[in-house]
């Protein structure tokens, strides 16, 4: 059996990126180190973890319950509402405070926005949010720092560059969010139809992050990255299919383009990607969103230990 | 003709709400539950105002609203001024102030929004005053000026 020490820390639910502060987050990704090196451990034993998906996301559902098990933890929960009370009207406050009789942690995706919050509002147990619609999904967001710290030993000091839809990708509006605790320079790639709201421009203004806004995918720009985050842009976001099928190919990654690269530069990807990575780049050493996906179970393993208030120490 | 305008317009004592904008009038009337009442209310609309073009006036009798009350219509009519009144006179004269947060007062534009969806309170910080602008405590959605909806 693995030694390891931990202490009591105060419970606490992750709803939003914006929950964690700088010191939270290098926290939780040395946290994610030690899973790494040993995710098989007890240290969730006599614990019961609930899964509510409200919404079906059969990615994030296996990776939280596989985090969970990992840890000698039990699982309870649904990956399908239709099955539940909840389509017999039943209210969220009332499935969180039923649920909250059994468990010692929720995780919960649901397709409303704020959902998350609500349920941390109505119930003492300590709630980790796995999605609320187009909001937050800090999980995600971990798992993309802890794969950036990763793969370039550092969060600060680096350039990376978002691609593709930078309008409607919750996962790069958090992850712009999050980074803002450290010295990140970033491109942000898009057509017009699809670029970073003004908002997140503002965002960064107000933040003082360096930012250059690109609508050509150019080689100067790849060639200056170290990350590259690549996201699909989908057809039912644009109102003219004409302007779709002109940018559809213009913000795709081919193994060519990478020629001149920096060594270190690493291909990221919330997936599922469809045609914006060719499946030529899969055989780069520069592709790493399958490490990346993998990285999530390390990831949310420290999510839950710190939301259940359970400090990693070795 | 002159002494029937008086008695509508004179008021021993109550409250008298002020520079109204004449759009929102009626949203402030049901916003402080005025239709309810039992005492005498005079509501007056479309009156001539130096500041605002037009106004509203809203004049209840033997009624005093506590503060938290009255500032809540401070996101429908922030240049809104009370007048609180005794023996005809105006002993206190105060505009009204925006709270920091606003607590099932307004619904989220968000319809995809949880609090737009389940039974519960609403709850909005105020994050800009000039124009007012909320910003939802569950989905984050912010929106300002007409696009702010009593619940």
């Amino acid at each position: 059996m693995q030694t390891y020490r931990q202490r009591k820390m105060e419970k606490q639910s992750i709803v939003s990126i914006k929950d964690l502060t700088k010191e939270n987050i290098l926290e939780l990704l040395r946290v994610a180190e030690l899973f790494e090196k040993n995710p098989n451990r007890r240290i969730l034993a006599g614990k019961v973890v609930a899964t509510l998906f409200f919404e079906p996301s059969t990615r994030t559902r296996l990776s939280f319950e596989t985090a969970v098990n990992r840890l000698g933890g039990r699982v309870i929960g649904f990956s399908d509402p239709a099955a539940t009370s909840t389509s017999k009207g039943e209210t969220l406050k009332d499935t969180i405070k039923m649920v909250s009789n059994y468990a010692d942690l929720i995780v919960m995706r649901h397709y409303l926005e704020g959902a998350a919050k609500y349920a941390s509002e109505v119930t003492d147990v300590p709630v980790i949010n796995a999605g609320d619609g187009a909001h937050q999904h800090p999980s995600q967001t971990m798992l993309d720092l802890y794969s950036i710290f990763k793969t370039q030993g550092r969060l600060d000091d680096i350039t990376i560059t978002m691609v593709g839809d930078l309008k409607y990708g919750r996962t790069v509006h958090s992850l712009l969010q999050a980074l803002s605790h450290f010295r990140v320079k970033f491109n942000f790639v898009a057509c017009r139809e699809l670029k970073m709201p003004q908002e997140f421009i503002e965002f960064c203004v107000n933040n003082g992050i360096d930012f250059q806004e690109h609508t050509d995918f150019s080689p100067e720009v790849i060639n200056s990255t170290d990350i590259l985050y690549m996201t699909r842009v989908q057809r039912e976001r644009f109102a003219d299919l004409d302007e779709y099928e002109r940018v559809k190919d213009l913000y795709s990654l081919n193994l060519n383009m990478l020629r001149d690269s920096k060594p270190n530069l690493r291909v990221l990807h919330p997936l599922p990607r469809v045609n914006e990575i060719s499946q030529d780049v899969d055989d780069s050493e520069k592709a790493y969103y399958f490490e990346q996906a993998h990285n999530g179970l390390f990831a949310r393993q420290a999510m839950i230990c710190r939301s259940l208030g359970i400090d990693v120490k070795d | 003709m002159k002494n029937k305008e008086l008695a509508v317009a004179a008021l021993r004592r109550g409250t008298v709400i002020d520079h109204i904008p004449s759009h929102v009038l009626f949203k402030v009337v049901k916003l402080l539950g005025i239709e309810k009442l039992d005492k005498s209310v005079t509501i007056g609309n479309n009156l001539t105002s130096q500041r605002l073009g037009t106004k509203g006036i809203i004049k209840v009798a033997d009624t005093f609203f506590p503060d938290e009350v009255i500032n809540r219509i401070a996101i429908l009519a922030p240049t809104a001024v009370v007048n609180i009144i005794e023996d005809y006179e105006v002993v206190k004269k105060e505009q009204v102030v925006v709270p920091d947060e606003i607590v099932d007062i307004v619904r989220c534009t968000n319809p995809k929004c949880i609090s737009c969806n389940e039974p519960m309170k609403t709850r909005f910080t105020v994050v800009g005053r000039d124009p007012i602008t909320l910003a939802c405590r569950y989905c984050e959605h912010e929106f300002s000026g007409d696009g702010i909806e009593l619940k």
